[in-house]
């Protein structure tokens, strides 16, 4: 806030001032407004982190001390307006992919989400080539008959008494 | 002494059963009678000492024997007197002699029952599974000698892992190991049918019913573990897809496509390729589950210990999975389909799928398993694969198993016609879907929760209207109704006892979609006489009681589910403190109910009682779970019923 | 299938065996950090002696972190004479040895500072809200910051003489950082 040295401020301008000043010294709990966070919330996010002392529970579930104090965590997070994308990410900057019970949808471990579809469609395809093999291993249907030949079995039809 | 007499009678046993396999093998390459008769004498022996080798082992604990390292490093004094028995199974190196035990046992069985019956294939039967045990044997006194030594003898021991102290550990890997073991004789008949050549139906009739078997008691196994995770562990859950339970997960889901695909094999005398390759695999998959847990190559909740163990199994599993293979690989040719097919819309078709389903799912969690080891061999970067990831990926392929175990009892073999499927999955489908517009009326929003349960009443809809049909059917030749139920059931207990089986995955699958949508928790700090409210139900803290165990001091919380006017159930959840262990074990306790479970896991509290935190939990629908493992057990008694003696025409 | 098609389903199971034999060269317990390299996160604790402490304040000198835990037995017992040496004999050359205590007891740790005689600050971390900024899974772990504030080294398990004296040297060889 830029003052205009040497000049008189009227006191209107002088009340003004004084108000913004006031504004200005807020300008944290303003742009980040305090929401209140409900329990589900909390454990969607710490659902998706894995607790680092016990080995594959992940954050929300686990009894452990740090545990409780990462879900402590994430909550005050979620509470000064950080998204769920963010929280997780402020545990990624410090613990690596590792932290995420999920691998990330890009990159390299896309392969692991990818792996199983690709599975199902190669089952499924063999299943097709086996299925396909199956039904046509059938015994030939008997050759049609000719005209001809059905002519000659007439007459030898009628030609019996 | 005891450790020298155990560790005398495990090497002697070690020789004997390589002998014996050795002579087995070469009895019936050579078709000489009185090798294959020697190597029978062989199995009995090393079943006579592996029993020995056991028995001692539990005398060691009961006597407080702490000059045996394995009970110093699992018991100590305050050990309770059941929990030393089955200590022997609690850690590393007793696990070993029980899995060795049980396929000795498994091989002692074999041998009466086989004998005479299977004669080209026994001697082969026999060679493999006594190198088995040979494995194990080799395994329990070298990396991980089980007969070790203590020096110096220590005045107390270290105590079994407080987390074990519980009945769950008393039946969950006896159960386990029954499974995983049982698959050995399955195996071993593959084996023998591909190296004699003999890759026809025989093999696999005659081992039916150990699959059968083996299956059910891995399924229990998983039960019972979930059930121990969800009420000892304290976290409301009953799997967490830890690396160790996909071990134990993989051969289950290998196995149930078997149990299926064999049906093909019976039937219409295909799918043998696939069949021996589907039993070699399953049995792969329980090595390397015991791999899995043993090495410490995956960090897992359950890992036992690190060490040149590892190396041991790592190396047997290569070497069963690449003869295996390799064996196939050599009667190829020998391995065609003999029969034919008229249409995609058959019962064949919907089995295939399920076997593709269920080994995608296979394949699925094993590369989710070890992807954090690719990860890391490939760029150098660790990565987790947790819950989250498993979870949505199997949805999918789990129901649409669902939707064939609907499809498959009921559709045709070989061509299913229009009529056919009219017939059999109009009502089915119908009810299916008034269920879904029923639940949604009733406020279930998720659509695949509507989805989860529509299938389950549609495939319930489909084995109520086959019982009906069949029993009126009896009913109209003259049988009053119960007894032609009966009757329905006995004489065809293995499609029956299928159904009930099917029934079973219903419930279960019930119990986990419910426990997964509806359950409710949080966590409260209460004063003294305060109240919680959760779900509809109140818990108020009492106080809390200091109390001193055999082996551990606990501190345990009184709450009481307020109800009405009289006095409600009271949950004393609680912490225990052993000395061995750096932090408080904690000890759930909970009301079980056909709904709901009231569950509380007591947290930290004041010294003086004033005041304590709690997870308060309300579990939905798990207890279904549990009722799903007894129908489990109904179902597969009647299926391996002996088949009825038919009554002369 | 032809005759040496079929030989690819035992070869097909060579590499699976191989991707678990390289398992037995890792350590699923040994995570590396991604802070390695970035500045070090600002944080205020007090001390047990009840004195604030701020890692901006130590900026300039070489800051040995070290989260422990007083039931982290035997690693920190072994570590606790290590730093206090390390203490005493670098304090004057503008090393600072700080030590956090996490998720313990006040109690616990003040009997375990007591034990091994420290002299050097530490301060307890009740929320583990400093332990989680530096991506703390276990105890003890080691920072080394070096005189600009950048986490230059992370030391997992118990710090040994000659790391602590390495370390430290290489960092105090850097230049202080200008104005």
């Amino acid at each position: 806030m830029t003052t205009s040295a040497g000049r008189r401020t009227p006191p209107g301008a002088a009340v003004l001032a004084l108000v913004l000043v006031l504004l200005g010294a807020l300008p944290a709990s303003a742009q980040q407004p305090s929401r209140p966070v409900d329990d589900r919330q909390v454990h969607e996010v710490a659902a998706d982190l894995r607790c680092v002392v016990c080995q594959n529970l992940s954050v929300a579930d686990s009894p452990s001390e740090m545990a409780t104090q990462m879900r402590a965590i994430v909550r005050e997070r979620l509470a000064a307006g950080e998204t769920p994308a963010q929280v997780r990410q402020y545990f990624v900057e410090r613990y690596g992919d590792w932290i995420l019970l999920s691998p990330p949808r890009q990159g390299f471990t896309l392969v692991v989400w990818v792996a199983p579809l690709v599975a199902v469609l190669v089952g499924m395809g063999l299943v097709a080539l086996l299925l396909r093999r199956w039904t046509r291993e059938r015994r030939p249907p008997p050759p049609p008959v000719d005209a001809a030949m059905s002519e000659r079995i007439r007459r030898e039809l009628e030609r019996e008494p | 002494m005891i450790p020298e007499i155990g560790t005398g009678a495990l090497l002697v046993a070690l020789a004997l059963a390589v002998y014996g396999a050795t002579m087995a093998a070469l009895g019936a390459r050579w078709g000489r009678r009185a090798l294959v008769e020697s190597a029978q004498h062989a199995a009995l022996s090393v079943f006579v000492l592996l029993t020995a080798g056991m028995l001692l082992l539990v005398y060691a604990f009961l006597t407080f024997d702490f000059s045996v390292r394995y009970v110093a490093n699992n018991t100590n004094l305050g050990t309770p007197f059941y929990y030393r028995i089955t200590a022997l199974w609690g850690a590393l190196e007793g696990s070993i002699v029980l899995w060795a035990w049980m396929v000795g046992l498994y091989t002692l069985i074999v041998v009466l029952r086989h004998r005479t019956s299977a004669r080209e294939l026994y001697p082969w039967v026999l060679a493999v599974m006594l190198g088995v045990v040979a494995f194990f044997l080799l395994v329990m006194t070298v990396p991980a000698p089980v007969f070790a030594r203590m020096v110096p003898i220590p005045a107390d021991g270290r105590g079994l892992n407080p987390l074990l102290e519980d009945s769950g550990m008393i039946t969950h890997p006896v159960a386990l190991y029954l499974g995983f073991t049982g698959f050995t004789v399955p195996f071993a008949f593959a084996v023998a049918a591909l190296v004699t050549g003999r890759v026809g139906d025989f093999w696999i009739t005659t081992t039916r019913r150990w699959t059968i078997l083996a299956w059910y008691f891995l399924s229990l196994g998983l039960l019972i573990g979930g059930w121990w995770s969800y009420h000892v562990l304290g976290w409301g859950g009953y799997w967490a897809w830890d690396p160790v339970e996909n071990a134990a997960f993989m051969p289950w889901l290998t196995a149930t496509a078997l149990l299926h695909s064999v049906m093909i094999q019976e039937r219409r005398r295909m799918l043998r390729l696939w069949n021996l390759a589907l039993v070699i695999l399953t049995f792969a998959l329980t090595l390397f589950g015991t791999f899995l847990t043993r090495s410490g190559v995956i960090a897992s909740v359950h890992a036992f210990s690190q060490g040149s163990i590892g190396v041991f199994f790592l190396a047997f599993l290569a070497v069963v999975v690449l003869l295996s293979l390799a064996l196939i690989a050599w009667r190829w040719d020998t391995l065609g389909a003999q029969g034919e097919l008229d249409s995609v819309v058959s019962r064949e078709s919907a089995f295939l799928l399920n076997n593709v389903l269920l080994v995608a799912a296979t394949f699925t969690v094993f590369f989710g398993t070890v992807f954090p080891l690719l990860s890391e061999a490939v760029r150098d970067v660790k990565v987790s694969v947790g819950a989250p990831f498993f979870n949505q990926v199997n949805v999918p392929l789990f129901l649409s198993l669902i939707f064939l175990m609907g499809v498959g009892p009921l559709i045709a073999w070989r061509r299913a016609s229009l009529e056919n499927l009219k017939r059999n999955f109009l009502w089915p489908v119908a009810i299916g879907v008034v269920a879904a517009a029923v639940l949604r009326l009733l406020g279930v929003g998720s659509a695949l929760v509507l989805l989860s349960l529509a299938l389950t009443v549609f495939v319930a809809a489909t084995i109520a209207l086959d019982v009906v049909r069949a029993t009126r059917a009896r009913r109209s030749m003259g049988e009053r109704t119960l007894a032609a139920l009966g009757g329905l059931l006995r004489r065809h207990n293995r499609r029956y006892g299928g159904f009930v089986v099917h029934l079973a995955v219903l419930v279960v699958a019930v119990g986990v979609t419910g426990s997964q949508t509806w359950s409710v928790h949080t966590e409260t700090t209460l004063q003294r006489g305060q109240e919680a409210e959760l779900a509809g139900y109140r818990i108020r803290f009492d106080g809390l009681r200091e109390s001193q165990e055999s082996n551990h001091g606990k501190v345990t919380g009184r709450f009481t589910v307020v109800e009405g006017r009289g006095a409600g159930t009271v949950l004393q959840p609680a912490k225990k403190f052993y000395p061995q262990e750096q932090s408080p074990i904690a000890y759930v306790d909970y009301r079980l109910g056909l709904i709901d479970d009231v569950y509380l896991v007591l947290g930290d509290f004041a010294r003086d009682g004033s005041s304590a935190t709690v997870k308060f939990q309300v579990n939905r629908m798990v207890s279904w779970i549990w009722i799903g493992g007894l129908v489990l057990t109904l179902g597969t008694l009647l299926a391996v019923l002996p088949e009825p003696r038919r009554k002369a025409a | 299938m032809t005759r040496w098609w079929r030989w690819l389903l035992p070869l097909a199971a060579v590499p699976v065996l191989a991707l678990l034999a390289y398992g037995f060269r890792l350590d699923p317990r040994d995570i590396p950090s991604p802070l390695v390299g970035r500045p070090a996160a600002p944080f205020t604790l007090t001390s047990f002696d009840g004195a604030p402490v701020t890692l901006e304040a130590l900026r300039g000198k070489v800051v040995v972190l070290n989260f422990w835990a007083s039931w982290c037995y035997p690693a920190c017992y072994e570590e606790a004479p290590v730093l206090e040496q390390g203490w005493r004999a670098y304090r004057d050359r503008g090393v600072v040895v700080l030590g956090v205590d996490i998720q313990d007891k006040e109690e616990a740790g003040r009997k375990f500072i007591r034990d091994f005689g420290l002299t050097f600050p530490n301060a307890p971390d009740p929320t583990g809200r400093v332990s989680v900024d530096y991506g703390v899974y276990g105890v003890p772990e080691t920072f080394f910051i070096d005189r600009q504030g950048r986490i230059r080294v992370k030391h997992v398990s118990a710090v040994t003489e000659p790391v602590f004296r390495e370390t430290v040297e290489t960092l105090l060889a850097e230049p202080a950082p200008g104005g």
